[in-house]
């Protein structure tokens, strides 16, 4: 019940608090927000790393901001095909 | 004199920037300094009539800039209050008939002979507002306390932050002090909260605004009223002097009308 008066800005309180939280969240999205080049340009140089590392299928890879609602993350699926190991590390570097 | 840029900004249209300009730009021409306002909303120049201003345009910025004229053929005296000029937008042509290194070259040319130069800039984040910003090393950002304001705010911030922009300071206008008394309306410090910026002053809801805008002279040139006060305080934090905030709280509770009639009629504190 709090809760729903916290929400509908009832019981004494005006409709500024909830601007707030509304505003507090908008931001919080706007902020994070990420245009398709960036993300292409993340993605590309994320592979970049990888592949020093392991085999990486490119084909199938998801790197994505998702945003919940008082949260942000940055979620990457990646599938791994066989892990460097050794030499191949130092050849990279 | 190596003048001090400083582009007055928004994001968002409508919240007051010319205002906002002309008040500032007469209340430091009132402190004794040499001041040019520059409307750089090329195709709707408003400052002009904002500053009472329109019917002495002859020149533009951007007659200056493709050499029709020169730099002090296109500036306006304002004959009311000695060391105010303005240097007018063209208003038939568009954003696209200036770049940021022109803007940037103009101001330049100006620096020499001013104390301050004021740049009003358009609403948007494209071309104009790039252009306005180009030339300024300084920003004031204006915000209403409403969500789609501030948003707005957030966003220019942002970008006047990437492009280097210091000093960045926020005037919080049109707010009415008995509406965030009732807790209907963002609170100063809700705003700043959110936005995390340095304040440089907060402009109450005034019909005065209204009075000025018909009248063509900026409130700050004469006008006793709590937005003119709201602009002074803000051209002296500009200069550098600490003056305290308004009590707007006090402006909401009983005999609003008395309480701001012996706050005018008592001395200005400094």
């Amino acid at each position: 019940m709090d809760f729903l008066k916290k929400i509908f800005g009832v019981g004494g309180k005006g409709s500024a608090h909830v601007a707030k939280n509304r505003l507090q969240i908008v931001l919080m999205h706007d902020r994070t927000d990420i245009s398709p080049e960036l993300l292409d340009n993340l993605r590309a140089e994320i592979v970049k790393v990888l592949i020093k590392y392991m085999d990486i299928d490119t084909g199938k890879i998801g790197i994505n901001l998702e945003h919940e609602e008082d949260a942000v993350a940055l979620v990457a699926s990646i599938p791994v095909l066989r892990i460097k190991r050794g030499g191949k590390i130092e050849a990279a570097q | 004199m190596a003048a001090r840029v400083i582009v007055t900004t928004s994001g968002k249209g409508g919240v007051g920037k010319t205002t906002s300009t002309a008040n500032i730009a007469a209340a430091l021409a009132k402190f004794g300094k040499k001041v040019v306002a520059i409307d750089a909303d090329v195709g709707l120049r408003n400052l002009d009539v904002i500053m009472g201003l329109e019917n002495r345009v002859v020149y533009n910025f951007i007659d200056v800039i493709e050499k029709v004229c020169k730099l002090n053929q296109a500036l306006v005296k304002d004959k009311r209050v000695p060391g105010l000029f303005l240097l007018p937008a063209a208003q038939t042509r568009t954003k696209d008939a200036v770049n940021p290194e022109q803007m940037v070259a103009l101001c330049e040319e100006l620096k020499p002979d001013f104390d301050f130069i004021m740049l009003d800039c358009p609403a948007g984040i494209e071309g104009g507002f790039k252009n306005a910003a180009a030339g300024a090393d300084e920003a004031l950002v204006v915000t209403t306390p409403e969500i789609p304001s501030v948003r707005d705010a957030d966003r220019i911030i942002g970008m006047l932050e990437s492009m280097g922009k210091s000093p960045i300071r926020l005037i919080i206008n049109r707010l009415r002090p008995n509406m965030v008394q009732d807790g209907d309306m963002l609170a100063k410090d809700d705003i700043l909260d959110v936005l995390s910026i340095d304040l440089i002053g907060v402009v109450p809801e005034d019909e005065n605004v209204i009075r000025a805008t018909n009248s063509g002279e900026p409130m700050t040139m004469n006008l006793d009223s709590p937005a003119a006060h709201a602009y002074l305080n803000i051209a002296e934090r500009l200069l550098g002097h600490d003056v305290p905030l308004m009590d707007l709280e006090s402006y909401a509770g009983r005999g609003f009308m008395s309480k701001l009639k012996s706050f005018f009629s008592g001395k200005r504190k400094k």
